[in-house]
């Protein structure tokens, strides 16, 4: 039988560098075979042409055994071929039903759109595969793993046999995964083929069968995931040791850097997603927030930023209320963020390097003087961040649009790092880098720790939660509901809090909701 | 192999060559099916554009074009669609009428009486534009919608009805304000060009506010590339939630690209009040404001760019007044060759764009094929 894709010496070349350079790769019908390897290997622009979006310089496409071009996505989903991209792509202003029908809606007749028949199609499609979503809800209101579950099902509405997933995990709690991953072996009974790309490597090793690993855009090997340990991938990926995250000596300090105090949020519904909220973090500590995307987190940082107005407590940094104060004043005043998402919230994807460097810190050295933009010493300034971090690219006048995704978030990563704020906002701040660029990442918190940084850490990857944090509060929603120390828990049990489960015994510790303190007990 | 260099260079100009020849075949086709001779046609502009009083014309017609195009593009930067400049820039012009004639009456230094009329059509462009501006951020009332409302109460509504009541003559010959007194107009500059030129004769003056036009597009070019505002104006154009994240007030900064956007607006009308009739009367130039929308479009926003397009469609609008005389062909064959070319340039500037990534690649390729077989080696031995 022919396999279900093969890619024949796929060459693909980008302004400054070859991301695709001979590959070969072979998936099997009913196989989950991953794709490993270094951010910028060139996974993305691989999983691109095979979908269509990019046309290849070279190389020949087989689709179950037949020769293919595709001028577009849709030849491909035609072809059955469907992709979940790294950064998610859905149209903010529209409901759930809509987004997954564009492109292909059904028709009443009279180009009417069908609704009913689509919502219908959908309810089967999500039953099918245990995966539900609310079809009238707007896509701005949604979760980023609820967002993520939309593009799946989009795909999967459109019938798709071989499945393309970008990192999909990225974005998840380890629950989470486990429940994507139970979706792609149902999906894989069904007979589904499923091309899967993942950083962390135990993951790939629990879901796939056949893992293929990319080194500067050359294929460097496929091997069967029975075969290898993930410290043989690591190797096999950048020629190193999996690093872990340990924070090593307590930096932590009496002196109070940021304070929340009773801070609520409230959501268009009146509804309170940040509940009475009070915490501390000191300079030289990081405090970690475990908590399953949606139970509030997102709006507490941005309460914390600024971009979001909190309506009752207030924030303090360095002791000075900052409750009302302006995203600028409080950035000013030293205050680091790493977003969430970082094509929303992080970057202007068609600005140069420099201009991308600049943002967030452009009213003061290195990149202004005065009213001026200083572009020599902007450019200057974003070289050492390129070099510093590793960011990936030709030069700093690319766009950031170019660079791979691990390399826009070592970007983000490095122009927070190097502004040495005081206290850091930092939600996943790994999210999508290599393991070898973690390390790295790792390093340069617990550096800045050591020198007084208090860093506030949201993180779905629980092993960095519980390896970098100093203390970890749970967010459940709206609240903090248990304080834990990251030396005597284990992701298993953190991972029971989060989902409320470990709650009902722990509520006999709990400190309750008012004192949360930062405070290494 | 060609010279690299010149290659750019011809790549740079050929967007607008492009268009330029695709805008000349359309408007021939057009001329030839109306029944007029396209090449006798061409001759005519072709010679009257080689004439210095049609440059001096050509001038004259770009300088408002130039100022409207700066307004509509200010508001492009952030994503704002201002519709509104038509409006903005007629309710100036005649609030700057009205005021200068009102101030015949006082003793002022002429300098001062200028600075208030031109202050005045500043203050009231500002303040209609940032009316829509207002209603964006404080009701979410989309800004194209909003001024093209503003635009019709503007025009229809309230100069409608406030010109006839500062009619004082209702005999003259053009009904609108009273004449401005002189001391108030802006000087030509016709002494500047014959510098270099010979005499500038059949009493073409070259506007003064081409003068105020050059500093206008100073300013918008340094401030937009050089500034922390610019740079604030421009990021919250590219990505508003990210540069909201980064310090940068959205609400703020939609109101004041806005205010801004108005205040060149008002400059528009300026060379009719302060060179041309010193009055605002029922001739009152219309349609600039449409015109600075495609000079934008077609200037790609940058100064530079506007310069060209708008010197370009002053030059078309002077020869249309050329044909008109001449009874050659229809004037109105200027309007399509606008159109043409604006549809043109967009098309050109896309496949160009494509010629020059591939070119970029090409170079990549050579430049990063031993560097990528290196790691290549290295990377198959594992
Ligand atoms: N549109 C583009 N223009 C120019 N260069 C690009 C473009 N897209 C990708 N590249 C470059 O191609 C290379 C491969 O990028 P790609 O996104 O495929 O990496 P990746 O393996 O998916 O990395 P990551 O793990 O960080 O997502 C990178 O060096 C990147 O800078
Ligand atoms: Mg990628």
């Amino acid at each position: 039988m022919a396999p279900a894709i093969e890619l024949i010496g796929i060459t693909k070349r980008f302004p400054g560098v070859i991301a695709n350079d001979n590959i070969n790769l072979t998936v099997e019908e009913g196989e989950v075979h991953a794709i490993c390897g270094e951010n910028g290997a060139g996974k993305s622009t691989l999983m691109k042409i095979l979908y269509g979006m990019q046309p290849a310089d070279e190389g020949v496409m087989k689709v179950f055994g037949e020769e293919v071009t595709f001028g577009s996505p849709n030849d491909a989903i035609d072809r059955g071929i469907g992709m979940v991209h790294q950064h998610l792509m859905l149209a903010d202003q529209m409901s759930v039903i809509e987004n997954v029908i564009l492109g292909s809606e059904p028709t009443k007749g009279g180009g009417i759109i069908d609704f009913d028949a689509a919502k219908a199609h959908l309810a089967e499609v999500g039953s099918a595969y245990g995966l539900t979503v609310d079809p009238d809800d707007m896509i701005d209101t949604l979760e980023i793993g609820e967002r993520q579950r939309v593009e799946i099902i989009k795909v999967l509405y459109r019938g798709a046999k071989v499945l393309i997933l970008d990192e999909p995990t990225a974005v998840l709690v380890p629950q989470e995964v486990e429940e994507l991953f139970n979706n792609l072996r149902e999906l894989k009974a069904d007979g589904a083929t499923i091309i899967f790309i993942d950083h962390k490597l135990q993951e790939v090793l629990e879901i796939s069968d056949s893992i293929t690993v990319i080194r500067r855009g050359k294929t460097i090997a496929t091997v069967k995931a029975s075969d290898v340990t993930a410290g043989d991938l690591a190797e096999l990926m950048v020629g190193e040791e999996l690093p872990s995250p340990a924070t090593g000596d307590s930096t932590v300090t009496t002196d109070v850097a940021l304070e929340v105090n009773g801070l609520t949020v409230l959501d268009d519904d009146e509804r309170a997603v940040v509940d009475d909220v009070s915490l501390k973090v000191h300079r030289g500590e990081i405090l970690g927030i475990a908590g399953i995307e949606g139970n509030g987190q997102s709006e507490l940082i941005n309460a914390i930023v600024g971009t979001w107005s909190a309506n009752s407590g207030n924030v303090r940094m360095a002791g000075k209320d900052i409750t009302t104060a302006s995203v600028r004043d409080r950035r000013e005043a030293g205050l680091g963020y790493v977003p969430q998402d970082r094509h929303r919230e992080g970057l202007l994807l068609d600005a140069p390097l420099w201009e991308n460097a600049a943002l967030g810190h452009q009213t003061g050295a290195p990149y202004s003087k005065g009213f001026w933009i200083d572009r020599a010493s902007s450019r200057d300034h974003t070289g050492t961040i390129r070099s510093e971090f590793d960011v990936r690219s030709p030069n700093v006048d690319v766009s950031a649009r170019a660079l791979s995704g691990g390399n826009q978030q070592k970007l983000i990563i490095g122009r927070e790092m190097t502004a040495h704020p005081d206290v850091l906002i930092a939600a996943h701040p790994t999210r999508g880098i290599d393991v070898g660029a973690q390390a790295d990442v790792w390093n340069q918190i617990r550096a800045a720790r050591a020198e007084g940084l208090a860093t506030l850490l949201i993180s779905a990857d629980l092993d960095e939660l519980i390896g970098l944090s100093d203390t970890i509060v749970v967010m459940y929603h709206g609240k903090l509901v248990a304080t834990l120390d990251p030396s005597e828990i284990d992701p298993r049990t953190l991972g029971s809090y989060m989902t409320g489960a470990a709650l009902s015994d722990a509520s006999a510790t709990d400190p309750g909701p008012s004192e949360l303190s930062g405070d290494p007990s | 192999m060609t010279n690299p260099l010149l290659r750019r260079i011809g790549l740079a100009l050929a967007a607008p060559v492009l268009a330029a020849v695709f805008a000349l075949v359309i408007s021939a086709l057009v001329l030839e099916l109306s029944g007029s001779d396209s090449i006798d046609t061409f001759r005519t502009i072709g010679s009257n554009g080689l004439k210095l009083e049609t440059f001096v014309d050509t001038l004259n017609r770009a300088t408002p074009l130039f100022l409207a195009g700066v307004a509509a593009a200010i508001g492009f930067r952030m994503n704002l669609f201002n519709i509104g400049v038509e409006g903005q820039y007629i309710l100036a012009g005649f609030a700057a009428a009205v005021v200068g004639a009102e101030l015949n009456a006082y003793a002022l230094p002429g300098f001062v009486h200028t600075a208030a009329i031109i202050g005045t059509a500043m203050l009231v462009g500002a303040a209609w534009a940032g009316l829509s501006g207002l209603l964006k951020v404080t009701r979410g009332i989309n800004e194209v919608i909003s001024t093209i409302m503003l635009n019709f109460i503007a025009t229809g509504g309230i100069v409608a009805a406030l010109l006839p009541k500062v009619i004082t003559d209702p005999t003259a010959a053009n009904q609108g304000t009273d004449e401005i007194a002189e001391r108030a107009w802006l000087p030509e500059l016709n002494g500047l060009l014959e510098i270099v030129t010979r005499e500038i004769g059949k009493g073409r003056r070259l506007t003064g506010v081409f003068l105020i036009a050059v500093i206008v597009g100073v300013i918008y070019h340094v401030v937009v590339n050089r500034t922390v505002f610019g740079y604030d104006l421009r990021s919250s154009g590219m990505n508003p939630f990210a540069a909201f994240a980064g310090g940068v007030p959205p609400k703020k900064m939609v109101f004041l690209a806005m205010v801004l956007s108005g205040l060149v607006a008002g400059l528009v009308g300026m060379p009719e009040i302060l060179s041309e009739n010193h009055a605002y009367d029922q001739g009152f130039i219309q349609g600039l404001g449409f015109g600075g929308i495609a000079i934008a479009l077609l200037g790609r926003n940058s100064a530079l760019g506007m310069t060209f397009a708008a010197l370009l469609f002053g030059f078309l609008d002077s020869s249309s007044a050329v044909l008109q005389v001449q009874a050659s062909a229809s004037a109105e064959i200027v309007k399509i060759m606008q159109a043409t070319f604006l549809l043109a340039a967009v098309v050109a500037y896309e496949f160009v764009s494509r010629i020059r990534q591939r070119d970029e690649v090409a170079r990549a390729s050579v430049a990063t094929d031993v560097a990528v077989d290196s790691a290549a080696i290295g990377g198959a031995s594992a």
